[in-house]
């Protein structure tokens, strides 16, 4: 039995590992040599210049930190709206339903989809939606993508991922024990106080699903930023995953854009050590 | 105000109805814009008011396939999509059952790894794999996109796959193999039936993030294997405003997905639940 169960394991835990350690050892390698797309001949060894010039280079400090800024305010808008929206659509009302599959629906829509609808439609300057809505309250217009790139792609990205918050949270409200809701309520526990001690430890789990599958997303956003700012004005809506691109396929530069890569890895290993901690109280309970 | 009398409990019903459908549209607004876009002329589109009422045409989708091949987009994303799910689901399967069923000291620790490999952004990938595809002459083909989602999405239905298997009570495994079940007819009469709801639910989370998958596709292929999210990338350059046109496109490129995820909506939540929010 014990061999079996190790056959049925092998193809996944193989090609897993071919997955992650064959790009990798190829990454390290192109991150120690001179090796620009436009600059063919001899590769030469070139030990930590690569690393020391994607650091250095001015961009780094800005990919980082909105790399940092895009996950956190999207985690954090996502989870506290997830939850409200999840808490009113919970109890049953006319067209339950309906408000549903509306709710839900962004989450199907591909992120280059989403990426246009925004900028273009809801956006621009002059024509879009959001225009209107400005004029209509007697406000000048905001340039979004021009002004307020980052934001700007939190209002995508966190449009994106809303509706799978809220499917979570309904999933897991509907798990609620309803009788001790009850009760707390006839001992005159007011809705904050039903809240704060009932609902959210009860969501805890849930809360942990959201953040850790989103991380896992929203750590490369890519499509919403390359077809919206391509990372602009200058680097105010570039992230790292969107910076190693720039040196790797607009540099030409793969020897940069590797090293970068592994700062990637390593950003990720630190996000996902924070995340085995999250899951694995969680997975222990 | 008193809403535990007759009246106030209908108040408060009106209110928290009118605030969820308040919200839902508001969430759902922007794709019903991008719709009736697509049936108005490019003047009619970008008009100051918008018009909410003319006559539909339907220049925009005709424009769309004389423009670009939709058709072989569309046939892209679809066996990409599907294959890697499928071929994607005969591996995750038995490595989940074996984990679920024969678990070792080392299981949780395999479990973590795989979910730390989709840790690992895309993009550092990107150079290492798009050198691979180039030198086996594999870019801009299907396979090689249905290679890449399949591993992308395969530490995510190993871990789902894994929760469903968790929760099949381990006394009708033994109450089988008392019976003298083999492995594979114990997998087939047995786990398969009992977790068909969470394994379906699992093809289809991978099905929506396989067809809406944007990077490796921009990436990795051209006008030969490119899918649908890769098309509607092409139409970001500008060209002057082209709303009408750009609607519909998104509209075709959207409705597949959109449309089957509200049929699976239900059998999809059981599926993200991931053993931990019940």
């Amino acid at each position: 039995m014990r061999s079996v169960a190790r056959v049925l394991l092998a193809p996944a835990v193989g090609s897993l590992f071919l997955w992650m350690i064959v790009p990798l050892a190829m990454t390290i390698y192109f991150s120690v040599i001179r090796y620009n797309l436009m600059e063919p001949g001899e590769h030469a060894f070139v030990g930590i210049e690569n690393f020391r010039y994607f650091i250095t280079d001015p961009s780094f400090g800005t990919a980082i930190i909105n790399t940092l800024l895009l996950l956190g305010s999207v985690i954090a808008i996502t989870v506290v709206l997830g939850i409200l929206i999840a808490l009113l659509v919970n109890e049953p009302f006319p067209g339950q339903g309906i408000v549903r599959v509306l709710l839900i629906s962004p989450f199907f829509v591909m992120p280059t989809v989403n990426a246009l609808l925004w900028k273009h439609m809801m956006m621009n300057p002059i024509y879009g939606v959001l225009a209107h809505v400005w004029r209509a309250f007697g406000l000048t217009p905001i340039d979004w993508l021009s002004d307020w790139p980052l934001l700007s792609v939190i209002i995508m990205v966190a449009w994106q991922w809303l509706p799978f918050a809220i499917l979570i949270f309904i999933t897991s409200l509907q798990g609620m024990n309803r009788e001790q809701l009850e009760a707390a309520r006839m001992d005159g526990a007011t809705w904050f106080q039903q809240f704060r001690f009932l609902v959210l430890p009860h969501l805890a789990r849930s809360i942990a699903v959201v953040v850790m599958i989103e991380m896992i997303f929203l750590l490369s956003v890519f499509a919403e930023i390359s077809t919206t700012t391509a990372g602009g004005p200058g680097d105010a809506s570039t992230n790292i995953a969107y910076l190693i691109f720039k040196q790797a396929l607009l540099g030409f530069d793969v020897g940069v854009a590797s090293a970068g890569a592994l700062f990637a890895v390593l950003l990720a290993n630190i996000a996902a050590a924070f995340l085995i901690r999250l899951v694995g109280k969680n997975m222990d309970r | 105000m008193d809403f535990t009398s007759e009246t106030g409990i209908k108040i408060a019903l009106a209110i928290r109805s009118i605030a969820a459908w308040f919200v839902a549209l508001l969430l759902f607004f922007p794709i019903l814009f991008m719709l009736v876009t697509s049936f108005k002329t490019e003047l009619q589109a970008i008009a100051v008011p918008s018009i909410w009422i003319f006559t539909p045409t339907l220049d925009n989708y005709t424009h769309v396939q004389e423009r670009s091949d939709y058709l072989l987009y569309a046939k892209n994303s679809f066996i990409t999509s599907v294959v890697s799910t499928i071929v994607g689901l005969l591996i995750a399967a038995p490595a989940a059952y074996s984990m679920a069923f024969f678990p070792t000291k080392r299981t949780k620790g395999i479990l973590m790894w795989m979910l730390s490999t989709k840790m690992m952004p895309a993009v550092g990938a990107l150079v290492p794999v798009y050198v691979l595809a180039q030198s086996s002459h594999l870019l801009d083909t299907k396979f090689v996109l249905i290679v890449v989602f399949m591993l992308s999405n395969l530490p995510l239905m190993v871990w789902m796959l894994y929760s469903h298997f968790k929760d099949i009570p381990p006394e009708i495994l033994e109450a089988a193999r008392m019976d003298g079940a083999t492995l594979a007819s114990e997998f087939r009469h047995v786990i398969l039936p009992l977790a068909m709801g969470g394994i379906a639910s699992t093809g289809l989370l991978c099905l929506v993030l396989a067809w809406n998958e944007a990077f490796w596709s921009l990436n990795l292929t051209a006008a030969n294997a490119g899918t649908l999210a890769a098309l509607i990338a092409t139409y970001s350059s500008p060209e002057g405003l082209f709303w009408s046109t750009l609607s519909a496109a998104s509209v075709l490129a959207i409705a597949p997905i959109v449309v089957f995820g509200w049929f699976s909506q239900k059998q999809l939540v059981q599926g993200l639940t991931f053993g931990a929010v019940k």
